[in-house]
């Protein structure tokens, strides 16, 4: 290993910690990126690596520790001090203005001008001359509405270099590119390290680390687990160290025998206005008694698939539920058919905060609760008393406003809302995300109990282990299709993991 | 209710009056006059007198409405710059169906009248609530476009077809004496010539009917979901878009029942284009009154005040009687500058 | 069309193209401009003001101007610093205006109704060319310079901006004060036109300006265009009055249209993406 502050350490990081109000995103974290090296940050989902990502940039502060850029001592203040020093960061959210060209957005912020205009000929010029040197074709005149994915991507890339980057950090840049995209993402990785510049690249995808980089530092819950050689670890190790080891066998449970299918989804992809869909074609079933877990790295369609089904995105191919096509349904007409959601933005979607516990409780029941249209105030308090009683909603309050709960109680008092009035089918997208460890037991103690009662469960999780110990079956998906399906005995975390990132088991 | 709840509730919205009434009085001292006289003589005549709380209570009857229909939109998340067309439209279907029935009694007639109003005013709140329901066009130029319309169309009808014969200004003839709605003053100690009338009854009970709505009613659960978190109540699977039409329905009958206080209580025919800027001040009562109907009801009588000093400053002190309405204006800037501040102190709170 | 009535349409579209520009400034950076009434109104009074207290018209302009300027000032520290309610703080600002002007002018000549009269010496002729003139120059900054291509991104995509390290902030408070300065000269022009300021000598033009950005989709071309259409529009209804044709509905042209265009009937008519709402700095 290089000595710290060497002429060969593009980067050093001492001791980083960050704390954030309700987790600690790193913890006292020590790294080394060596100059001209390709070197992959992984780890799921708060692992911290964005967070990491992010002090390197500029965009947020440590709470503790030190950072040396190219051997001298380097404490952004913010993003322009860190693109002063020569760091680039491409982020996984395009920071693009789809009205303007390729080349306004690349000079934008650093126009040169002339006479008070904007020197286009220059701008074009400049963006040649980058786009030649590492093969990043564009067409400077086009709007960057009407360039795909890929070519946003490079666009990204270019501004980045424009701006004397040398140290260059791609936020998930595969995230959101096609197969082929990607491959030609990583020539352009590979060709920037070899014109001398350090890129680091932060990655779900364990296929690719292997392939395109030269080390690789797994991160997992806010601590450093260990930097590896890329070429010299396989897929199944790195992924091991990604998600550890399986902290507790999975729960024992009731086997049973699924019955009829309840939700039956056929080639489904969203429609989506002036854009190209995430889902490549889902099918899939859902039988009553059953939980079906798709494990998957976020960004690949669950979010589309779950939209699909509660009815809240338009979508070709077909959704049956209970036997009845539900096209063009929307949401109040698809819970009437028997659909409970506990969606993924619970702030958002799952529940009301500035209402109170029992208001949160109401939604969507209202109607049950008025009399000659005049709501039977005594009938709502028994209602949440008992909701709140039968979910143990802490503290025990229905007129608390639910900003005031914890995580964990919010998505318990979504879940008593949601599994009223008998649903036969229930969706859960990251049910306990952000919850702690003893609502997180209540919430899939509630996820069973309702399979058992012969409901049917389609989950989405980024936590494969909340998946393994749930579901009956486990579909991985992957670039917006089911990629792979394991019955429950055989989804372990190796073959899932593989999976999930691409790879083939 | 907690500390920083009372504080969002009265004393950010106490705090943008008295800032404004500063801002008024410095304005009073800029031209060489003293805000301390002012305040005196509007005391002694607003306050003081039978005549200055009559002339208080009919110029808030107007602002209640229009304030109470800004408040109720604003609690469903939608914004209404409407209230202006919808109290035209109110005023003039209640014209249309007084002047239509000459020969009903007045215990039909009043009732009638009243009812056309807000269906006239429901009817134009109920257009840019479909159109936001249905095609997703943001309410707020529709709403404006249709103030123009509900101008340029009633002052069509006024000027062309219902014109009184013989008369220069553009107006309806005279209503029957029975679409006439009752003075104050004919069972109150106020005087009897003010124009204060029953008209105010019905705008206080459109406030205790809005609470209800809001407070007791699946409906009125729905506005406020919605306005609290359109995705949750989607998600929910409430009936977004009949919410929305509903609302802004409601929204116009309330501000049409402005149209019921000018026309069946006080001018007894419609002008052209009366409103003279009461939509646009219902939205300054509204977000004073923190868009509940009892804090609008407070909100128009201090706007009414406001209105009754601003005649007496007008006949008895040297100050130009437009700094009432520069007054209500900061009142709103204000408003919105106190929300800032407050957000910040929150900010600060939760960090700290 | 005969050269009287283009005339009239011309004079007739002058006050919206200054406010229509000013518009489409503060709205393309993503500041929602309801205070264009305002701040045509602004600028009307202040250079019936400036113009009558030193019979300089060329200095009434520029009062209107920094009228103007003013009231885009406000508008700015409401809606950019303190990040309220756009609308609400459009529509507080038009109130503020109509009540000012009426008390300025009790104060400064003892009449809430009107100014006394002043020369023009043909300067509102000026403005009418000035407008034309504006159209391309506003265009031009927009397109061709540093602040028109920031202030374009910004109200796209204010978090991109911030990225590239541009000023969100700052560049919308300059594009609305900008505006501000431009719908004044509008207001100049009614001011000028009249020879003198009455109370409410907007009425509602700043609305229809704003209605026209919409109309020409957010560019200063198309907005333009819209403002000499209903410059025409008004410019057939004033010479169709006295002939008993009702003028009402041609009056109403304008506001259907530019409902109908919304409503996505007339071409595809997309705001600036971050439209209304405040930027409140990376997360």
């Amino acid at each position: 290993m290089t000595a710290p502050g060497g002429s060969g350490a593009a980067l050093v990081v001492r001791g980083l910690t960050k704390r954030y109000p309700r987790v600690l995103a790193l913890d006292s974290v020590d790294w080394e990126v060596r100059a001209g090296e390709v070197h992959a940050l992984v780890g799921e989902n708060g692992a911290g690596k964005s967070t990491l990502a992010r002090i390197v940039y500029g965009a947020a502060a440590p709470d503790g520790g030190t950072l040396e850029l190219f051997g001298a001592p380097y404490a952004p203040r913010g993003p322009r001090d860190a693109v002063a020093a020569g760091v680039g960061l491409v982020h996984q959210h395009f920071m693009l203005v789809d009205t303007l060209t390729v080349w306004q957005n690349a000079v934008l912020g650093r126009e040169p001008s002339r006479g008070g205009w904007i020197d286009g000929a220059r701008a074009r010029r400049e963006l040649a001359e980058i786009s030649r040197r590492f093969g990043l074709t564009l067409d400077p005149d086009a709007r960057v509405a009407d360039l795909s994915v890929g070519e946003r991507q490079r666009l990204e890339i270019v501004k980045v270099l424009m701006r004397g980057a040398r140290l260059l950090i791609l936020d998930e840049p595969t995230a959101v590119l096609a197969p082929a995209e990607a491959e030609a993402m990583y020539a352009t990785v590979g060709r920037l390290a070899a014109e001398g510049a350090t890129v680091i690249v932060v990655t779900h995808r364990l296929a690719e680390v292997r392939r395109h980089a030269d080390r690789a530092t797994v991160l997992r819950r806010g601590a450093k687990i260990d930097t590896v050689d890329a070429k010299a670890t396989d897929e199944r190790e790195l992924a091991r160290l990604v998600v550890g080891r399986d902290p507790a066998p999975p729960r024992a449970r009731a086997a049973r025998e699924p019955g009829p299918v309840v939700l039956a989804v056929r080639d489904a992809r969203e429609v989506r206005v002036g854009g190209t869909s995430r889902l490549r074609g889902v099918s899939l079933d859902v039988r009553a008694g059953e939980i079906v877990g798709i494990a998957g790295v976020e960004g690949n369609g669950q979010r589309e698939l779950m939209e699909i089904v509660a009815g809240l995105v338009p979508f070709t191919g077909d959704v049956e539920i209970g036997g009845e096509s539900v096209h063009r349904a929307s949401p109040r007409a698809i819970r009437r058919l028997g659909v409970a959601h506990v969606p993924e933005d619970r702030l958002g979607a799952g529940v009301i905060p500035a209402m109170n516990v029992a208001e949160n409780l109401l939604l969507g029941h209202e109607e049950r609760f008025a009399r000659a249209g005049t709501f039977d105030r005594g009938a709502i308090a028994a209602h949440a008393r008992e909701r709140i009683e039968a979910f143990d909603v802490r503290p025990a309050d229905p007129d608390l406003a639910l900003e005031t709960l914890s995580g964990g109680n919010q998505q318990k008092v979504v879940l008593a809302r949601e599994t009223e009035d008998g649903p036969r089918l229930l969706l859960a997208a990251h049910p306990t995300r952000g919850v702690d460890v003893g609502a997180a037991e209540s919430v899939h103690a509630a996820l069973l109990a309702f399979r058992d009662a012969g409901g049917a469960v389609l989950l989405v999780s980024a936590d494969l282990s909340e998946v393994r110990a749930l579901a009956d079956r486990v579909l991985v998906i992957y670039d917006g299709a089911i990629a792979a399906e394991y019955p429950r005995a055989e989804a372990d975390e190796e073959r899932l993991g593989l999976a999930m990132t691409g790879g083939r088991a | 209710m907690t500390l920083r709840s009372l504080g969002a509730a009265v004393l950010a919205p106490a705090a943008s009056v008295a800032a404004a009434l500063l801002f008024g009085a410095l304005l009073i001292l800029a031209i060489g006059e003293s805000p301390l006289v002012v305040a005196e003589v509007c005391a002694k005549g607003v306050f003081g007198t039978a005549e200055g709380l009559a002339t208080i209570l009919f110029s808030a009857t107007g602002l209640m409405c229009t304030g109470l229909s800004v408040a109720f939109a604003y609690r469903a998340g939608l914004f209404n710059i409407g209230a202006e067309g919808q109290v035209l439209v109110g005023a003039f279907v209640a014209t249309l169906v007084a002047l239509a029935l000459p020969a009903a009694p007045a215990l039909v007639l009043v009732p009638l009248c009243v009812v056309a109003a807000a269906i006239g005013g429901a009817f134009w709140g109920a257009i840019p609530g479909f159109l936001r329901a249905r095609l997703g066009v943001h309410e707020v130029i529709n709403t404006i476009m249709l103030n123009f319309l509900a101008s340029a169309l009633t002052g069509y009808l006024v000027v062309h077809v219902l014109r009184e014969p013989g008369e220069m200004i553009p107006q309806t003839p005279a209503i029957p004496l029975a679409a006439h709605l009752p003075r104050l003053g004919e069972w109150t100690p106020l005087p009897a010539q003010s124009p204060a009338n029953a008209a105010l009854l019905v705008a206080l009970a459109a406030a205790l009917a809005l609470a209800w709505i809001l407070a007791r009613t699946p409906f009125g659960f729905r506005v406020r979901a919605l306005g609290l978190g359109e995705r949750a109540a989607r998600t929910a699977g409430l009936p977004v878009g009949a919410t929305i039409v509903g609302a802004m329905a409601v929204a116009g009958a309330v501000a049409g029942l402005a149209g019921a206080n000018e026309v069946l209580g006080f001018r007894y025919r419609f002008l052209d284009n009366f409103t003279g800027g009461i939509g646009f001040l219902g939205i300054a009562v509204a977000l004073l009154g923190r868009a509940r109907p009892g804090g609008v009801v407070i909100a128009a009588l201090l706007f009414g005040a406001l209105n009754a000093a601003s005649l007496e400053i007008d006949l008895f002190t040297d100050v130009p009687r437009e700094i009432g309405f520069v007054v209500q204006a900061a009142i709103l800037l204000f408003v919105v500058a106190g929300d800032h501040v407050l957000r910040r102190r929150l900010a600060a709170g939760r960090e700290g | 069309m005969d050269l009287d009535l283009f005339v009239s349409a011309l004079r007739l579209a002058a006050p919206l193209l200054f406010a229509a520009l000013g518009g489409v400034l503060s709205e393309r950076s993503g500041v929602v401009n309801i205070a264009l009434e305002g701040k045509l109104l602004a600028g009307a009074f202040a250079a019936a003001v400036v113009t009558h207290a030193t019979g300089n018209p060329i200095l009434g302009i520029l009062g209107a101007a920094a009228g103007g300027a003013l009231v885009g000032l406000l508008h700015a520290t409401f809606c950019v610093l303190f990040r309220g309610e756009q609308i609400v703080v459009g529509v507080a600002l038009n109130l503020l205006v109509l009540g000012v002007t009426q008390f300025a002018m009790r104060v400064l000549y003892g009449s809430s109704a009107n100014t006394p009269t002043f020369p023009t010496r043909g300067f509102d002729v000026a403005l009418v060319a000035a407008a034309l003139v504006a159209v391309p120059v506003i265009h031009l900054l927009l397109a061709r310079t540093r602040f028109g291509l920031r202030l374009h991104a910004t109200g796209e995509h204010p978090e991109a901006v911030e990225s590239l390290g541009v000023d969100p902030i700052r560049t919308r408070f300059a594009a609305v004060v900008l505006a501000g300065a431009v719908a004044g000269l509008g207001g100049a022009f009614l001011a000028l036109s009249a020879s003198q300021f009455v109370k409410n000598m907007s009425a509602g033009r700043g609305y229809l300006a704003l209605a026209a950005v919409i109309f020409g989709k957010w560019r200063p071309l198309g907005a333009a265009a819209a403002c000499l259409f209903f410059g025409i529009a008004e410019a057939v209804q004033i010479r169709l009055q006295g002939q008993g044709v009702p003028t009402q509905f041609v009056q109403m042209i304008p506001w259907i249209l530019t409902m109908v265009a919304l409503a996505g009937f007339v071409g595809r008519s997309r705001p600036p993406k971050a439209l209304g709402v405040p930027y409140t700095g990376e997360k």
